[in-house]
């Protein structure tokens, strides 16, 4: 097996809180502190091959967009460390982040908000190229060209401001600033959430043209699990910061073993079947400030026993290329006195 | 079949721009009978919120509602002075918002606001009226209810907002209770939570409820009948499940074929070509033309009418049902 692109390593991310000057005095007088630290991420390995799509699902607050922050070099790791291309660009403790513009791109949820309404298409587009000094002069404008072109926009375009595009035809512009790096590795944050239905299938068809052309590698991170399907070779299930189930969206879509994994299958509406009787999970995500000790989903889990309060599952391979951290599938969910045997 | 609680006919709602008139619902028809759920889809831009809002009397300026009525278990509501309005909303019909905090004071108590709620239209003590939100919580399978009237918004979660948004409609059992994209700002697993506590709302009180959303997935898990709009108008309707397995319509087909779990993963995904129209600025004839892979020259000059050979359908070609 060839060397993946990207090693996720021992990940974890966390923030603190810290409250404002008044607060803090009144804290200090009462004696308290008030210092919350949120566990955004926390204990991730995932490996991404060259040329592969991993996907990232989870509901707000499992970690997803901070994961992908982590791995463009936005955050620091608050422990493990990024490997890109064999290279270690990012490792916690020391806080160290190597600039990764130049191989690492990403793709933001809100096209909208992710343009500079003040530049036009084709400044947007060719200024990192022109800051890192990849092309110039009469290069670059055949690069914006050849960008524009391929991303389905016509070359005039590029003499646009952004307000003139619908959000579609803006996400294409964003992909064409994002490619024109020629990075790396892709993260796409939500990249068609905002997008309408029509609009989505025409953005996520561009996304598998330009991937078997170019042979992209990325990390596609979603809520919806419909699309992670179908554009995802892998596909992570994350849940509180920790991913929980990890395999090929072909084994993961047709035999979940997490149970969340297989609730929240369960409770994505799907066309065509008819009026459905919802099986809904109950209760709701826990607080990331205070998460729940043991297996983070335990508190809603219909099988959770005794050992899953206390003890977190570690992610372990029932089947080749198919990963779960759940007890179910390491030794049962019975508390273990001791030393556990096998 | 039974009779509709709610009944609107030739819906039309215009806006005055500085470019001109922009008629953002036309000639929109549909009836809702007690405990059924109607779906209104659509993309963003295709006039299905402002239908919502035009049903309430919601519309301000510079929109206004020019045509048709709404009959409204009985009355109609467009024959109404606001005042009249006002006593009808919260009582005969209410709306759920995408945003709970739209419903939703945030300086005041779950239960004092609900408890206003319940006096504004009928005066009794404030402790029958907070036993009245109370009950409503227990409806929309709010635990602990009791201890949440007296929480502040802010301390709720989004999916308890929003049911508590919800609870806040039914505090008058109102017969129709109008949804504009209530889950769309939710969780999946939150969402499947919601869209079980309304179906069997619809089902064990009788209420009839409009449920507006661009998602084709949700609305055809819950709902028993849908309407397409696109452009500001119904290009389609009828009995959920067969607009769903047999859209007559090309935009219906084109939109319910662009999901992607209906197809074979990584494969190129169909696709309606182009974008959504402004509303300024329609094309001649049917408004879909430019997009519709069925386009005929009628199609750019003339609009269709309507054809209800077996359901609704506002298209010169539409597809065979098999």
């Amino acid at each position: 097996m060839s060397d993946p692109l990207l090693r996720i390593e021992n990940v974890s991310k966390r923030f603190t809180q810290t409250s404002g000057l008044i607060i803090r005095a009144l804290d200090r007088m009462a004696g308290r502190t008030t210092r919350q630290t949120v566990h955004a991420v926390t204990d991730v390995n995932l490996s991404v091959m060259r040329g592969e799509v991993l996907g990232i699902v989870g509901e707000s607050g499992c970690g997803k967009s901070t994961l992908g922050r982590v791995v463009s070099g936005i955050y620091g790791p608050s422990e493990g460390r990024v490997v890109l291309n064999g290279k270690p660009v990012a490792s916690g403790g020391d806080g160290r982040v190597q600039k990764l513009t130049t191989q690492v791109q990403m793709i933001h949820q809100d096209p909208f908000a992710s343009l500079n309404p003040r530049m036009k298409v084709s400044e947007t587009i060719i200024e990192g190229p022109r800051q890192h000094g990849l092309v110039q002069g009469q290069a670059l404008r055949d690069k914006m060209a050849e960008l524009l072109r391929k991303v389905g926009l016509e070359e005039s375009y590029g003499d646009r401001f952004p307000h003139q595009f619908s959000g579609g035809q803006r996400q294409r512009i964003a992909i064409a600033r994002a490619l024109a790096m020629e990075p790396d590795l892709l993260v796409l944050d939500e990249a068609v959430a905002s997008l309408d239905v029509s609009i989505q299938a025409q953005v996520l068809n561009l996304f598998m043209d330009l991937r078997h052309e170019l042979g992209l590698t990325a990390l596609f991170i979603s809520h919806d699990l419909s699309v992670v399907r179908h554009v995802c070779d892998r596909v992570a299930i994350m849940y509180l910061g920790r991913v929980v189930e990890l395999a090929s969206a072909a084994d993961l879509y047709a035999r979940p073993l997490h149970p969340y994994a297989v609730a929240l299958l369960a409770s994505v509406p799907t066309i065509g079947t008819g009026r459905a009787s919802f099986h809904p999970i109950k209760g709701e995500i826990p607080s990331p400030f205070n998460p729940p000790p043991g297996c983070p989903f335990h508190p809603r889990c219909p099988h959770a026993g005794p050992r899953c309060r206390i003890e977190t599952p570690r992610l372990t391979d029932p089947e080749a290329g198919h990963s779960v951290a759940c007890h179910l599938f390491d030794g049962g969910t019975e508390q273990t006195t001791g030393k556990a045997a096998a | 079949m039974t009779t509709p609680v709610l009944d609107v006919r030739g819906l039309t709602t215009r806006f005055e721009t500085r470019k001109g008139h922009v008629t953002a619902v036309r000639d929109v028809s549909f009836s809702v009978a007690p405990g059924r759920i109607m779906g209104l889809v659509g993309e963003s831009g295709s006039g299905k919120s402002v239908t919502g809002f035009s049903i309430l009397g919601l519309i301000e300026e510079p929109g206004r509602v020019t045509a048709g009525e709404v009959m409204l278990d009985g009355t109609d509501l467009r024959g109404l002075t606001d005042e009249g309005l006002r006593k009808m909303r919260g009582r005969k019909v209410s709306m759920v918002f995408q945003d709970p905090m739209m419903t939703l004071n945030p300086v005041l108590r779950v239960g004092d606001q609900m408890a206003m709620a319940v006096r504004v239209h009928e005066p009794m003590s404030k402790r029958a009226a907070l036993d009245r939100a109370r009950e409503a919580l227990t409806i929309v399978g709010i635990p602990a209810p009791a201890e949440r009237l007296n929480a502040y918004p802010h301390q709720l979660s989004g999916g308890m907002r929003q049911r508590v948004a919800i609870a806040t409609a039914l505090l008058h059992r109102p017969p129709v209770i109008i949804a504009d994209e209530p889950t769309t700002a939710l969780d999946v697993s939150i969402q499947g939570q919601i869209l079980a506590e309304v179906r069997r709302l619809a089902d064990e009180t009788g209420t009839a409820i409009v449920w507006i959303s661009h998602d084709l997935a949700v609305v055809s898990s819950l709902a028993d009948d849908i309407c397409v709009m696109y452009a500001g108008r119904i290009v389609e309707s009828g009995p959920a499940q067969t607009v769903i397995s047999a859209p007559r319509h090309p935009y219906t087909h084109g939109l319910i074929q662009s999901v992607p779990s209906l197809h074979e993963p990584g494969r190129k995904l169909p696709q309606i070509p182009g974008s959504t129209p402004q509303l300024g600025n329609l094309p001649e004839g049917c408004p879909f033309h430019p997009r519709c892979p069925r386009a005929t020259e009628v199609c750019r000059t003339e609009p269709p009418a309507h054809r209800t050979d077996d359901r609704f359908v506002l298209c010169h070609h539409p597809l065979e049902t098999p």
